[in-house]
């Protein structure tokens, strides 16, 4: 029997890392699970077990907890063949605003945590010369927006640190994906005013990871219309942007 | 508080919608007020999963527990879909035993409202295939209900409309296939009395159903096409083809409310003429269409539901006991095509006895006709109620949003001890929809 090939899910528990994990186990991935309950997690490898008879492995990470990236890369038992980052929190804008320690848990989460260590993966997967590295960044980070620029420029910061990496990455065998899904049904929308067109269910999410994982892509606007809606709000000039409410 | 309804769009109503994330967030949820009932996909018609104040969304729930491929045995959480259970163990070789006309249901939904697919005549019903349910009651108990333990509140539960508690889990057989390719035969009936031969003689058929032109009118009554299927085997299948066919996401979508013009006696009359022409030319042989177009036609055009217009649909699906369906549906069906506005087409089948203490089948002939709401429908709906209920026939539950409470009781004589169960599981009668409401809650 042929080795199977591995993805690590970071970030396992939420809607689209369970989405994303059922995608890669349909297809033949043995898959970790990584989050900071393992305990909470066992439901979801019982739920992958059952349902394609993949070897599911779960693994404790804080994506807050930087300093213990080194030694939860190396106390892996393998190396995965893909690794998937959909760390993030949204946060509230308006809490951020005043409270310092908001801000920087939702600037941290979304953006000095997930880069640091997809970063740290990237040097592994050179190391190996094989890889895939994929972050679930947001069309929040396309462009602020008064509503929610902490959680988006945070965003920004990911896609950009993504972009780089990929160029530098791709020269050395290994591939990296940027996802800006859009509005996601899940925990972290739930009770926000979504607009239905423009929203998907986290399996679609789960996926178009697969996809852009085996074809390659480079960036994936999970709604195609998204690319368009962004393509728009990005050029926007900023004498009317400002003007916007939302 | 948020706008809610089935998926007829009829009636329209305020309740307040939570999403639980955990079984003990789903009991807090149910002990904080009086009136709450479960919601799978929402796919039922009317107002059964519109909770009387409350209404608690279980889609979240969608893990499998565990499964053994030696049985095809599975336990699993109310929220999954029967489309996810389609596209995950189908190409294992497992489907579900009973599917109703779509796949976007949940097994939470599908339990309580006993659906019923192309097999009820020889199969029975979804129930059937469940051997036990998690039930969170009205009282906040959580406990395991079989036909050995707690019997009777499984067998209230199965076909229950979600009043007997919110179902969290179930445990349920697949069965097992060699493909997911079905072996089609299409019989095409020129009238009622054909139709109703064709599907007695096909008893034997695991599948069977037939679609009936409602435009049709004089000695065209209830002319139509039978649809007869079996599983097929890996050798019926061409060379080279996947035992297991790609399902397809509905590509095909409702974009927006039709107006309501766009549906008149005309377009209907035209569709219909068009639907069994082409159906009449592939009677006759046998073809091995892929289980999607076969088990859920409507299924490839998502938001079906708004060709109706905004102001939503009725659907009318009753059951007639054997004896006296003949005169009866033909008594229907008369004055539907002379109304002119029944839609598109109606579905005939047979269905065997039901297993729930509600279930809506009964061994006869059961017919599902669609209106839009407008104009004197309640006043129409409600004449064709009475022959139903004059020939000992009922309504189904899950399609409903309209009956009155007469015609309720009169079709479901075993509502007393239904009552009974659920005032022992639930005496301060937490658990409430609408539905019940509307047909037997005291006020």
């Amino acid at each position: 029997m042929t080795s199977r090939k591995t993805v690590l899910v970071l970030g396992g528990s939420s809607d689209i890392g369970r989405a994303a994990a059922r995608a890669f186990a349909k297809a033949g991935y043995d898959v970790g699970l990584a989050g900071r309950d393992v305990a909470a997690l066992e439901p979801d490898a019982a739920d992958l077990r059952a349902r394609s008879n993949v070897e599911v492995g779960l693994h404790k990470f804080d994506v807050l907890d930087t300093a213990s990236f080194d030694s939860f890369v190396s106390g892996l038992p393998a190396l995965p063949d893909v690794v998937i980052s959909i760390v993030g929190l949204l946060g509230v804008q308006q809490n951020a605003e005043s409270d310092l320690a908001h801000a920087t848990t939702i600037m941290r989460s979304n953006y000095e945590g997930p880069s640091l260590i997809l970063g740290l993966f990237a040097e592994k997967f050179l190391g190996r010369g094989t890889g895939t590295i994929v972050g679930v960044s947001s069309v929040a980070g396309d462009r602020g927006r008064a509503s929610n620029y902490v959680y988006g420029s945070a965003k920004a910061g990911f896609s950009a640190f993504l972009s780089g990496l990929r160029a530098r990455a791709s020269r050395g065998g290994v591939h990296v994906v940027t996802v800006k899904p859009g509005f996601v049904r899940t925990k972290m929308t739930e009770g926000m005013k979504l607009i239905g067109p423009l929203t998907v269910e986290a399996p679609v999410v789960g996926d178009a990871i697969l996809r852009a994982v085996e074809s390659k892509t480079d960036v994936v606007y999970v709604s195609g219309k998204w690319r368009l809606v962004m393509l728009i709000i990005k050029t926007l000039p900023e004498a009317v942007f400002k003007k916007l409410k939302f | 508080m948020t706008l809610v309804s089935g998926w007829g769009r009829f009636p329209v109503v305020d309740s307040d919608v939570l999403r639980p994330r955990s079984f003990e967030a789903v009991g807090e949820a149910v002990a904080r007020v009086t009136g709450s009932v479960a919601r799978g996909n929402g796919r039922a018609y009317g107002d059964a999963a519109i909770g009387a104040v409350r209404t608690i969304g279980m889609t979240g729930f969608d893990r499998v527990r565990s499964f053994d491929p030696a049985t095809g045995r599975l336990r699993l959480e109310a929220g999954v879909l029967l489309s996810d259970l389609i596209d995950t163990f189908g190409p294992r070789g497992f489907l579900p035993f009973v599917v109703p006309g779509t796949r976007f249901v949940s097994v939470g939904g599908a339990i309580a409202a006993d659906v019923h697919g192309k097999n009820h005549h020889c199969e029975g019903g979804f129930g059937r295939y469940v051997d036990s349910i998690l039930l969170r009651t009205g009282q906040s108990e959580t406990i395991e209900a079989s036909r050995e333990q707690n019997s009777d509140a499984f067998f209230a539960t199965v076909g229950g409309m979600g009043l007997t508690g919110v179902i969290l889990e179930a445990t349920m057989r697949l069965r097992p296939v060699e493909t997911g390719w079905i072996r089609e035969r299409v019989i095409s009936a020129s009238d009622l009395d054909a139709a109703m031969r064709a599907l007695e003689a096909s008893d034997s058929a695991t599948y069977s159903v037939a679609w009936i032109d409602c435009a049709a009118r004089g000695r065209d009554l209830g002319r139509s096409l039978i649809y007869l299927g079996e599983h097929a085997g890996r050798d019926e299948l061409a060379e080279g083809a996947a035992a297991f066919p790609a399902g397809k996401d509905p590509g095909l979508a409702v974009p927006v409310d039709l107006p309501s013009m766009t549906l008149n006696r005309y377009s209907i009359r035209a569709f219909n003429e068009l639907y069994y022409r082409m159906g009449a030319r592939r009677a006759g042989g046998n073809h091995v269409v892929s289980l999607y177009p076969y088990f859920f036609p409507l299924d490839s055009l998502s938001g079906w539901n708004r060709i109706y217009g905004r102001r939503g649909f009725l659907q009318h699906q009753c059951v007639i006991p054997e004896a006296g369906a003949r005169a009866v549906l033909g008594e229907i069906l008369d004055r539907v095509a002379r109304r002119g506005d029944a839609s598109f087409l109606a579905v005939l089948k047979k269905l065997g006895q039901g297993d729930g203490i509600l279930s809506f089948p009964l061994p006869g002939y059961t017919l599902a006709l669609d209106f839009p709401v407008k104009g004197d429908i309640l006043n129409f709906l409600d004449e064709i109620d009475r022959l139903v209920v004059a020939a000992g026939g009922r309504l189904y539950l899950a399609k409903d949003a309209r009956q009155s409470r007469a015609t309720f009781e009169a079709g479901y004589p075993a509502l007393s001890r239904f009552k009974a169960i659920r005032k022992s599981l639930d005496p301060a009668g937490a658990i409430r929809s609408k539905l019940s409401q509307r047909l037997f809650d005291e006020v």
